[in-house]
């Protein structure tokens, strides 16, 4: 399942589909379970009428996580070392994500192999919504 | 984030990971998360943030016989909008988290929040953003740092400025 720092190499990408048309009830979803109910991502009326924007979108922390299970799924699970992401344009109903990995180093901190990547969500229009750094433990 | 109790129980890794799309059985299944190398149920890595849950005070969450921005009768059930242009007190702007021990079901944690720096910044797309950073420690039931965040919020002077939609 994990992954080996023999078999990686820099410049290795993985990639996946994390969600196809984002649905508003995901974004419901995501407002239940992590607690933030802030109006912007569930209220159209206040979104529209009152903070100006055309419609509600996600959570950037959605998005976060969604790109988390790209990782978790191509690291292994309890691997992460690091997880960390700037949100560079906003996620809305309707959007189509993808995400990548780049591996941009193999280093070694205290006697444990580690792989550092660059991380970059896209929308269907090519648009980077997410862009960071993970950094996970590997086998030998 | 502050939380003196944070129970991280098994019901709620479940619908965090049902909310990001995540069915990866390490995060529901005993049994099959028992035979992981993770040995047990484990929380996905933003799950932390749900220690909003448990913060008495967080400001996203309505709250008995407060007022609450979102629309009921009205568009808003404030008479201003907390923040600045864009409503809602503000946007988030980066997370970081360093892992430092698997968070595992039954852990219950304690979130202690300090501030962090602020800057400002000139937007192209909504004016004036005024950015401030925060540091979360959680730590477990033996006083072991088990996840630290950095959060950084931003707040703009306007909502921000959308590319021109495309037809569909």
């Amino acid at each position: 399942m994990a992954l080996s720092a023999s078999k990686l190499k820099v410049g290795d990408e993985h990639t996946a589909r994390l969600v196809e048309d984002l649905k508003r009830t995901q974004i419901v979803q995501y407002a239940g379970a992590s607690g933030d109910y802030n109006p912007l991502h569930t209220d159209e009326i206040f979104t529209t009428q009152v903070a100006g924007y055309p419609s509600v979108f996600a959570h950037g922390m959605l998005t976060m996580g969604m790109t988390g299970k790209m990782l978790t799924d191509w690291v292994g699970d309890a691997r992460l070392t690091k997880y960390g992401v700037r949100f560079t344009s906003q996620v809305w109903p309707g959007d189509t994500l993808e995400a990548k990995a780049t591996v941009k180093a193999l280093t070694e901190r205290d006697g444990v192999k580690l792989v550092e990547v660059d991380v970059a969500t896209t929308n269907q229009d090519g648009v980077v919504v997410l862009s960071g750094y993970a950094e996970a433990r590997v086998d030998p | 984030m502050s939380a003196k109790k944070f129970p991280v129980e098994a019901g709620h890794i479940l619908m965090f990971a049902r909310s990001i799309g995540d069915e990866n059985p390490v995060y529901t299944d005993e049994e099959k998360a028992k035979a992981t190398e993770a040995g047990g149920i484990i929380a996905p890595p933003t799950f932390v943030q749900a220690s909003a849950q448990f913060d008495p005070d967080y400001f996203l969450r309505p709250k008995v016989g407060q007022p609450w921005f979102g629309s009921g009768k009205n568009p808003t059930g404030v008479v201003r909008a907390p923040g600045g242009g864009g409503g809602g007190g503000g946007l988030h702007a980066e997370q970081h988290y360093e892992y430092h021990r698997p968070l595992r079901a039954g852990d219950v944690l304690t979130a202690e929040t300090k501030p962090g720096k602020t800057w400002e910044k000139e937007g192209k797309r909504s004016g004036k953003l005024i950015f401030s950073e925060s540091v979360t420690e959680y730590r477990n039931q033996d006083g072991e740092l088990v996840v630290t965040a950095r959060g950084v919020g931003v707040r703009t002077e306007r909502p921000v400025e959308q590319p021109a939609k495309k037809e569909a």
